[in-house]
């Protein structure tokens, strides 16, 4: 697998450290609700397919960066450094209303 | 002045190691240095810091990816977004760095006792970096002057290509003994000499 650093181009998999999912907005330090931070540290959307994620070139310019990659194939859709605008955390992509746990409903694109 | 000790030890074996043919197709050596220093600019002042680099060692980088010059005993290149290793034979660089270089711009890092500086030359340095490092050693994807950032297992190295045929690691000095004899057992099927 190669990843496309925007500095250094593409280099091998094994200079990259995997840092986490990037669905995951941290809540604000003084927030004392048990359900969002039980949110932040345990739900993931966990997705067969595009997911946002960390990546740090820690073997290469050490930047961290979001990566979309897909879970089912490890294409990779975009690389761009963590903390550029529009790089940062989003709200967990959640399962799509009529799916259920066997599959899509009948009549609806999954 | 205190003489430098070379990280090399017992491991710097001067002489010639031709192949089975009699070929010698590169010279391994240690360039020493007396400064090698990672200057890095806040987000928005790499042309500041870049325009200091310069009053300081004469060597004009261009704003780019892994954009390094070399000049003489001077040195300097790109590792990452804003982030520089630069490199003289003389000490006190890292002092001049400092002094041109305000905390409003960013940092200056000394790393003269913290790097050893290897230098592969020859027609068959290219040959022998691709086997440690999965990069483009071609001149045209890795031309002269250019800086790149990368690892070998666990050891980071930073290149910068110094010639045609000619470029200049900086590893680690604590890994500079293995990395050394790594380099000497991957140039036996080349032939090499070392001095
Ligand atoms: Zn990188």
């Amino acid at each position: 697998m190669l990843i496309t650093c925007p500095y250094c181009g593409p280099r091998d998999l094994a200079e990259f450290s995997y840092q986490g999912d990037a669905n995951r907005p941290r809540p604000d330090q003084h927030d004392t609700d048990q359900a969002r931070w039980n949110a932040y540290v345990y739900d993931r959307a966990n997705p067969a397919g595009p997911h946002r994620e960390y990546w740090q070139h820690a073997g290469g310019c050490r930047k961290h960066l979001l990566i979309v990659r897909s879970t089912l194939t490890h294409a990779i859709e975009s690389v761009a450094f963590a903390g550029a605008p529009g790089a940062t955390p989003q709200a967990p992509r959640r399962a799509a209303k009529g799916r259920t746990k066997t599959g899509p409903a009948k009549g609806k694109k999954p | 002045m205190v003489e430098p000790v070379s990280p090399l030890g017992a491991a710097w074996k001067p002489g010639a190691y031709p192949n089975t043919a009699g070929e010698t197709g590169l010279v391994l050596s240690e360039t020493r240095p007396g400064s090698i220093v990672q200057v890095a600019a806040w987000p928005g002042r790499e042309k500041t810091l870049i325009a200091a680099i310069k009053s300081v060692t004469g060597l004009a980088l261009a704003d780019g990816a892994g954009a390094g010059r070399v000049d003489g005993a001077k040195a300097a290149f790109g590792i990452a977004p804003g982030t520089f290793v630069v490199v003289d034979q003389k000490e006190g660089l890292a002092a001049t760095l400092g002094a041109a270089i305000g905390v409003d711009t960013g940092t200056v890092t000394d790393l003269s006792h913290g790097r050893t500086a290897l230098r592969l030359a020859g027609p068959k340095a290219e040959w022998v970096l691709a086997k440690f490092f999965a990069l483009d050693f071609s001149q045209t994807a890795f031309p002269p002057g250019a800086g790149r950032a990368t690892s070998h297992h666990d050891i980071f190295a930073q290149i910068q290509r110094s010639g045609a045929e000619q470029f200049d690691l900086y590893v680690f000095r604590s890994f500079a003994r293995a990395f050394w004899t790594a380099l000497c057992h991957a140039s036996e099927e080349a032939g090499y000499r070392v001095g």
